[in-house]
């Protein structure tokens, strides 16, 4: 066994973490950083954060992950890491040649007090930042939510940067997106394409974090939000934040700072919360749902009504983060499957509430926990109690799959052995066909290799 | 892609990249870089700047003290639950990442694949973690009742002031079983090297030496700086196993806290990762008189001389009778494959940039192939891993190495070795040599260029300027340099192979320098269309 010490028994935890489901604030900051054009991430910390992160990354990607660090020794520690910092933007500007900085905190930078925003005049005032050339800074504490909430905080600073307020309105409006894949953020511009919605996409890892092999290293490749689109979003008729733990922060800073006005939508995964993400699209961009969209809802509707009886009922248990299990699990639900055990490292209150909403009348066994000691290891102890069907979550439950013979579907971050989540979406219908497709496959490849060989079935 | 340049009669010179490199740094980080980038003479002393601060805003590969500390010395011992205590990440990416693989006995401790944490919040950074910290143990222990437990100390620990020791013998007193803490803060070195440092001593003064046990073997030995990635471990305990040779402990692949209590019962320890493990050999022979020695089990060639070795040291005819016994008939099989290998990728170009060994010992699997390394470096060695022990005495101490604590080494009167002094002795004055690690540099080519904590920015003009066939370095380097058209082989994880130590292992090194030298699909980057006159299209749909 794989984790032969987890049993069913469950005692209570109030100190300890086993397994998390989520990590920490600066690589949520590091990604989103990636997703705006010719922006370097930059790690105000000591250098095993910005190695941790951007390997992390890179095993989820395989792709590079470009990000600098102030790499802090212990004189930084105890004098403050602003010397580090300005000899980092200096050799940054001159090394590396980036347009943006996009500086994050860590742990040990916010626990010295080291103020960024102080900094960051500082390193303007100094010179220290080119012209033409922009430093965008976020605190983003480790021991402060999870590395949803430096996702949050770093879409966040660059609202708070560049978007500016002109007389003139755009006929656009503003997608912030949540913490999803190259592969969705290609797809919901194919979906405003299709809806003839003009939109700025904020941030966009496509083309940065799913790059052809062309035999040339592009330090900063061809994709990202670019600055006059982070410009122009200060004049746009209104903003959609795709996830309130990664957008609203962000949604909320452009009404105050531009008065664009904002409407909060999930993620758009499955049937519903794609329903409401076109109809909010819809009307923020005043045009008419095109029938292509609701042929492609047509799609998927048709292969689950096809393929209904290999679904229902099934027991599942999802971890992950809230903005991308909640949909997710309206999504099960609404395929008559029972998401039994749900559980996000990633704190806030609106989880449990959500998860009411969703299952108290489906599903009401549903087990279900957010915040502290929501980890790996609790959904671990319950599936001993009585067993799942499958299992969603990032690579770490495969642990878990191998030890209860449990199919298992990856989603997540993150997912560092098997590919495909950077070039296939999982958002939109199509998206729902692609997550449909994965869980029938993992379900009956199960039956395929365990059934009776009289019972083994060649159409299914 | 690059084209590969024809080197057979010499390395080139390459000052001409090392000014282009400079050129673009600013002139105080030139003024300092400079000095950690040396154009090899092997019949030269040359120095070479190490383990010093890396320049704030490089892209470096070095990671941090904690990882060197957690991640590489204590991750891969199984029988031990590791917290950490800190905010949730630092825990969750050394979280079974280094691909330590272990072989626990049914009903053995394991807890490589959990990982623990204390969680910290903000609550903890204002008002101090240590409650917290001492919940956390008295949970791990009601649930898992473990041996051992390890506390490890992240950024914010020793900042707010949490004593990680005290709580460490509190609990310990408490619980009845062995607990001990570990002051490896992220800040604490200029790179892993610290933390490995860090973790000798914590290891050495807590661990080793609890268990007194009687003899189990013939010839005793540990292994030390052997961390079973990929497997390599499981390679040369199968190769003593056959020997006769009882291996105690290795720091600490495929290991057990159990089994380094004992390990001071050892007649000789062989030092594999000279780098972040020297320390417990030297204290071992200190406090026990067991003397060491360097091995090295990466290269067939490198392989059969450390079992030599090992059976010069013990002296005994039937060892070295068995000792040669497997070396022929395991170089038959090398040979065979090599045979078949070599003809096909003679003469290529490796580069390699990893660790405080690996960039050296990988040397001699890619010369056993007949592969060229033309500029190779480490990531947070010191000098003398470059230039040999001898420099050791001359290596000035400064405020970052300062902070790590030096631990005064007494004899043990009741168990120190007479016999093993003795020993050493004798073999000295027959020219066997002890501690006998002369570092990377001497082993390299003339011109070749040596780089300490490569950068991103040199790591492209390596490639520009060499255009190296493979790119040896870890999973941060990996993607940079396939982009560029090379590939490039992860020494950190192997990328997911190996095992790559003693004979099988050299074969699988061998088989997987085949495939990925031989492989066509670097060739079919530009699409066929690329190198055509454009058809000017009149039926486009949009027409």
């Amino acid at each position: 066994m794989l984790l032969r010490h987890t049993t069913k028994e469950v005692k209570e935890r109030n100190a300890l973490t086993v397994n998390p489901a989520k990590t920490c604030q600066p690589v949520g900051a590091m990604y989103a950083a990636l997703g705006v054009h010719g922006c370097l991430p930059h790690s105000h910390g000591s250098q095993g954060c910005c190695s941790y992160h951007r390997s992390a990354l890179t095993r989820h990607y395989k792709e590079p992950v470009m990000a600098a660090t102030s790499s802090f020794t212990e004189g930084s520690s105890v004098f403050g890491g602003q010397a580090n910092l300005m000899q980092a933007i200096e050799t940054i500007f001159s090394v590396y040649e980036p347009e943006i900085i996009a500086i994050h905190s860590t742990c040990l930078s916010e626990t010295i007090g080291d103020d960024l925003n102080q900094m960051a005049i500082k390193a303007r005032e100094e010179g220290k930042v080119p012209l033409g050339k922009f430093i965008v800074q976020a605190a983003t504490p480790s021991y402060v939510g999870s590395h949803v909430t430096g996702y949050a905080n770093m879409l966040d600073a660059f609202v708070k940067y560049f978007p500016e307020k002109t007389d003139e309105k755009r006929r656009q409006i503003n997608l912030l997106s949540g913490w999803v894949e190259p592969a969705d953020m290609r797809e919901l511009k194919r979906i405003m394409k299709v809806m003839k919605v003009k939109s700025v996409l904020l941030p966009d890892t496509s083309d940065v974090l799913d790059t052809p092999m062309t035999g040339k290293f592009e330090m900063y490749p061809k994709g990202g939000t670019t600055i006059p689109e982070m410009v122009s979003m200060g004049d746009s008729m209104q903003t959609l934040g795709l996830g309130e733990w990664a957008t609203e922060k962000a949604a909320i800073t452009l009404d105050n700072q531009c008065k664009v006005p904002f409407e909060l939508t999930d993620i758009p995964v499955g049937i519903k919360a794609t329903d409401r993400f076109i109809q909010a699209l819809a009307k923020a961009g005043r045009v008419s749902i095109p029938e292509q969209i609701s042929e492609e809802r047509g799609r998927l509707i048709d292969v689950i009504t096809d393929m209904h009886q290999y679904l229902y009922g099934k027991r599942v248990a999802v971890y992950g983060d809230p903005d991308n299990i909640i949909p997710l699990i309206e999504f099960l639900v609404d395929m008559d499957m029972k998401p039994v055990y749900i559980v996000s490292g990633t704190p806030g209150k609106r989880f449990e509430e959500r998860m009411a909403e969703i299952l108290s009348e489906r599903v009401p066994e549903a087990k279900y926990k957010n915040g502290p000691q929501a980890d790996i290891f609790q959904i671990h102890q319950w599936i001993k109690d009585e067993p799942v069907d499958l299992l969603i979550g990032n690579t770490y439950g495969k642990y878990i799959a191998r030890d209860e013979n449990i199919p298992f579907v990856r989603m997540g971050f993150p997912i560092v052995d098997r590919i495909g989540h950077s070039y296939f979406s999982t958002l939109g219908y199509m998206g729902g066909l692609r997550i449909v497709e994965k869980i029938l496959g993992a379900l009956m490849d199960k039956q395929d290799a365990t059934c009776l060989e009289e019972k083994f079935e060649l159409v299914m | 892609m690059p084209k590969r340049r024809d080197y057979t009669n010499g390395l080139p010179d390459p000052s001409a990249l090392r000014d282009e490199i400079l050129k673009k740094y600013p002139p105080k980080i030139a003024k300092k870089r400079i000095k950690g980038m040396v154009i090899n003479d092997p019949n030269e002393d040359q120095e070479i700047m190490s383990n010093v601060r890396t320049i704030p805003g490089i892209i470096t590969q070095r990671g941090c003290t904690y990882a060197g500390c957690k991640g590489v010395v204590l991750g891969p011992t199984r029988d031990i639950i590791n917290l950490v205590h800190g905010p949730i990440g630092c825990s969750f990416y050394a979280w079974l990442t280094r691909r330590n693989q272990t072989r626990p006995l049914e009903g053995e401790d394991n807890y490589i694949t959990y990982s623990f944490s204390t969680d910290m919040q903000d609550s903890n950074i204002v008002f101090g973690g240590e409650a917290k910290l001492k919940e956390a143990v008295r949970e791990a222990y009601e649930i898992f009742k473990p041996k051992a437990i390890g506390i490890f100390s992240t950024c914010p620990v020793g900042l707010i002031g949490d004593d990680v020791h005290s709580v460490s013998r509190d609990m310990k007193a408490e619980l009845g079983i062995n607990i001990f803490g570990f002051s490896c803060e992220g800040y604490r070195g200029v790179s892993q090297s610290a933390g490995h440092h860090i973790a000798n001593n914590g290891v050495f003064k807590n661990v080793v030496g609890l268990n007194d046990r009687p003899r189990a073997g013939k010839f005793q030995v540990n292994l030390l700086g052997e961390y079973n990635i990929g497997g390599d471990a499981f390679e040369i305990e199968a190769l003593f196993e056959e020997a006769g040779i009882t291996l105690l402990s290795t720091f600490s692949g495929n290991s057990t806290i159990k089994s380094m209590e004992y390990s001071h019962t050892a007649d000789l320890n062989m030092v594999m990762c000279h780098r972040s493990i020297n320390y417990i050999a030297e204290m071992m022979e200190e406090k026990y008189g067991i003397p060491w020695i360097k091995v090295s089990f990466v290269g067939a060639t490198s392989t059969c001389k450390s079992l030599r070795k090992i059976a010069d040291y013990f002296g005994d005819a039937g060892l070295k009778a068995k000792v040669e016994e497997i070396i022929a008939r395991e170089m038959a099989k090398v040979e065979a494959v090599k045979a078949s290998v070599k003809p096909k990728v003679e003469g290529k170009l490796a580069m390699m940039f990893v660790g405080g060994s690996r960039a050296h010992h990988y040397q001699d699997l890619f010369t056993e192939l007949g592969i060229r390394t033309v500029s190779a470096g480490y990531e947070f060695a010191h000098r003398d891993d470059y230039e040999g022990r001898k420099v050791m005495p001359t290596i000035k101490i400064d405020a970052d190495s300062r902070n790590i604590e030096e631990l005064t080494i007494t004899k043990d009167e009741k168990l120190f070795r007479d016999d093993l002094v003795e020993k050493k002795a004798a073999l000295e004055s027959n020219g066997f040599e002890f501690k006998d690690y002369n570092g990377m540099m001497p082993d390299m080519a003339k011109n070749s260029l040596v780089i300490d904590d490569v950068n991103h920015w040199e790591t492209e003009k390596l490639i520009e300027f060499y255009k190296p066939d493979v790119f040896c370095a870890g999973i941060k380097e990996k993607y940079v340099v396939q982009k560029a058209g090379v590939p490039l082989k992860q020494l950190h994880s192997y990328d997911y192979g190996g095992p790559y130590t003693c004979f099988d292992g050299a074969i699988n090194f061998y088989v997987e320098m085949e495939r990925m030298l031989a492989t066509n699909i670097w060739k079919m980057i530009d699409a066929p269309w690329k190198n055509e006159s454009e058809l000017v299209g009149s039926l486009t749909i949009d027409a």
